[in-house]
């Protein structure tokens, strides 16, 4: 990969370049094009950006394309195995002197689906064979191309499409969230970290960092989605920034075998963030009080384990 | 080169003349020996491609339509079930009009799961847009992949082709084997025209339609491409003849000319048809047979010539539809229906997980045929000794009081 010809210090330097363009048919308010935006902009339009179904399928319709990079759709399950071909292809060519290294850089791109679910075998595999390319999950917490019924990646609690609440259910999704992080990180990926679009240098940087990398660059993406999660696209990146605030979206690293926490959270009440958000709206109801201390309770557990704790005990 | 070689080594011979840039891989009987020689082969410099050991056979043909369409020349292999696995990923890769060639060793689905042929699986791809040429010989395996390659990559064509050899029967046979000059072979396919990507070259590929016309419009591409194939067939396999002096056609005639009935078959079995074709000429009944060496694009028009005042034609699908009978059987049905006088046929299935062909099969076609009797059914075909081996593993299954 091409290290990048700037310093990313303050917002400031940000890169002017646009590569992915407004216009697409993407629901308002999506936080997993902002993603898109900003880690495009670090590693640039001298790359091709491997798709496997979902939202981010639509970006390119045809015959409209609002990406300056390269792009190729596989299908659902399969696009780090398209990346590898790629790759493999470019490579092949490069070593027996046909074409030049130019560089491309081979980004794929999918959904918690593809990253959670169906494709987790081809991408275990990808990072087995020290694929060297950047994986960006955009991570909404359902399958939301389909109208959000429950991934692997759906959090205890979240109402969807398949786990609505009722007589029987009132809570909705009754397991909790699979740790893609930590089965990523099994695998000695090169770099591996989470993203938020509310907090667009800590993206940038690590994608900056990643870039100097070569083998698996893998990120996960928390995609604030006013569609399917329930609420207005105004307060997408409010809902980004509160589910880090709160410390159920952990911003970190992992890169030469360290886990590192790049943003604390301030253990803002979690209510804050389940309230505005439709897909949590039954936990309202004074006799689910249990699952919202339940969701506590993991929050709390989970920052333990770094020895991390809040300040005061006012949150809980 | 001339040597006594497997039909799974003709075929990694014809990857390897083709230079191939790309080898993704992954094992299963009875294709694996292709995928071991040719990874000894780049262990030991002998080739430049790049092999890479997939997960699966879908990632696998993912990753050869992905590198195909990235400006290398790509070669796969796989085998019935691992067919099936990839199997969305072959109409994915026609659309994508990436002209790779992957060789399918035919074995019976499960289940009963078997490791012996038959042609559900490659059959099973026959919508898919794939161009399909089915080997009789070693040798054959080793020519299709060439050829393969000159029709795959023709400008009229654009196509992903798939060269089709029987498991065990020609994989792990060993015949006598003209392995073609290098220098010969470069003349003979001329370099991948995909070009690579590059900074100037990123385009979008395989990308989504909403539009009903315009879904249409690039699925009937992949049609027209199919039948430009059977002008491409034509000029690869003569242009194949002045350079290696060896014929190949879309269809053969086998004593065909003069006979009033003729039997249809593809891949190795053909052999065993032709035998039985000659010993029953000796006792003078005028049979030949036609051997389909392209299944996609289908040789219509060569179809119906050679068929052509012809008393009846006996069909033998080494395949079964359930609940309509044997496959080639309909599609030849369907190619001569409304012709003038098409002559009468007769569908069998046989050959089903390898099950060997007899003399007496061949007899009683041919009889069927003479005999005129109705051809609504498809003749199953199970000799009396056949069944006496079913009853008997039957009587051992079900004891201990099932
Ligand atoms: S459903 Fe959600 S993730 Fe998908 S495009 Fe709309 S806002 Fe984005």
């Amino acid at each position: 990969m091409e290290p990048l010809s700037f310093k990313l210090n303050t917002v400031r330097d940000t890169p002017k370049d646009e590569h992915l363009y407004p216009g697409s048919s993407m629901c308002a308010g999506c936080g997993a094009q902002t993603m898109i935006r900003l880690f495009l902009k670090v590693i640039g339009k001298n790359s091709i950006v491997v798709n496997a179904a979902g939202c981010m399928t639509l970006l390119q319709t045809y015959p409209l394309s609002n990406l300056s990079t390269g792009w190729l759709y596989t299908a659902f399950a399969c696009a780090p195995a398209g990346a590898q071909g790629i790759r493999d292809a470019l490579d092949s060519l490069i070593d027996q002197g046909k074409i030049p290294d130019e560089k491309i850089n081979v980004l794929v791109l999918t959904g918690d689906g593809a990253a959670y679910d169906i494709g987790l075998q081809s991408t275990s595999a990808a990072m087995d064979r020290s694929l060297d390319f950047y994986y960006l999950c955009y991570d909404n917490e359902a399958y939301g191309n389909t109208g959000f019924q429950e991934s692997g990646a759906t959090p205890y609690a979240s109402k969807t499409a398949t786990t609505p609440v009722g007589r029987v259910n009132d809570i909705g999704t009754l397991k909790p969230k699979k740790d893609l992080f930590e089965i990523w990180r099994a695998h000695e990926p090169s770099y591996l970290a989470t993203i938020s679009p509310a907090y667009p240098m800590d993206l940038m940087k690590k994608v900056e960092e990643a870039s100097h990398l070569k083998g698996p660059k893998m990120f996960i993406g928390f995609a604030s989605c006013p569609t399917g999660m329930g609420f207005d696209p105004s307060l997408s990146m409010r809902v980004a920034r509160l589910a880090v605030e709160t410390g159920i979206w952990p911003l970190k690293k992992y890169a030469h075998h360290e886990i590192t926490h790049t943003i604390l959270p301030k253990f803002t009440p979690v209510e804050e963030y389940l309230k505005v958000q439709n897909r949590y709206s039954h936990l309202f109801n004074p006799k689910n009080e249990e699952a919202i201390s339940r969701i506590k309770e993991q929050v709390l557990l989970y920052w333990k384990k770094f020895g991390i704790v809040p300040k005061s005990n006012s949150h809980s | 080169m001339n040597d006594l070689i497997t039909g799974n080594e003709a075929a990694a011979w014809g990857a390897r003349l083709a230079k191939v840039d790309y080898v993704p891989i992954y094992p299963i009987t009875p294709q694996t020996e292709i995928v071991e020689k040719i990874s000894k082969w780049a262990a030991d410099g002998l080739i430049n491609a790049r092999v890479t050991r997939m997960e699966s056979e879908h990632s696998m043909l993912t990753a050869a339509g992905a590198a195909a369409l990235a400006g290398a020349r790509v070669f796969t292999a796989t085998s019935s079930q691992g067919l099936l696995y990839a199997f969305e990923m072959l109409y994915n890769i026609s659309g994508w009009r990436a002209p790779l060639v992957m060789v399918n060793v035919s074995r019976g689905l499960a289940s009963p799961l078997t490791l012996l042929p038959d042609h559900n699986d490659v059959l099973a791809a026959r919508d898919s847009g794939f161009l399909q040429f089915h080997a009789e010989t070693c040798q054959e395996a080793l020519d299709s992949v060439l050829l393969a390659y000159r029709i795959a990559e023709d400008s009229r064509v654009m196509l992903p082709a798939i060269v089709n050899l029987d498991g065990f029967y020609l994989s792990f046979t060993r015949e006598r084997v003209d392995v073609p000059e290098q220098k010969d072979v470069d003349d003979f396919l001329g370099p991948y025209k995909v070009k690579p990507l590059s900074k100037e070259n990123l385009p979008s590929m395989g990308i989504t339609t909403l539009d009903p016309a315009v879904y249409s419009y690039f699925r009937y591409q992949v049609h027209e491409a199919q039948k430009q194939a059977i002008k491409a067939i034509d000029d690869a396999t003569k242009r194949f003849e002045k350079f290696f002096g060896r014929k190949l056609k879309a269809i053969e005639a086998y004593m065909a000319e003069d006979a009033d009935y003729l039997l249809i078959m593809t891949d190795s079995f053909s052999t065993i048809g032709k035998r039985a074709v000659k010993r029953m000429r000796e006792e003078n009944v005028k049979v030949g047979l036609l051997r389909l060496w392209a299944l996609r694009p289908f040789p219509i028009d060569d179809l119906v010539q050679a068929v052509k005042g012809k008393r009846g034609i006996a069909v033998f699908d080494q395949d079964l539809s359930p609940g309509l009978g044997g496959i080639i059987y309909q599609e030849i049905a369907g190619a001569l229906y409304g012709t003038d006088d098409a002559p009468k046929l007769a569908s069998f299935i046989g050959g089903l997980g390898g099950k060997i062909p007899t003399d007496l099969d061949f007899e009683y076609m041919v009889k069927v045929l003479k005999e005129n009797i109705p051809p609504n059914e498809p003749h199953l075909l199970m000799s009396k000794s056949d069944m006496e081996l079913v009853k008997k593993q039957r009587e051992i299954a079900l004891r201990g009081g099932v």
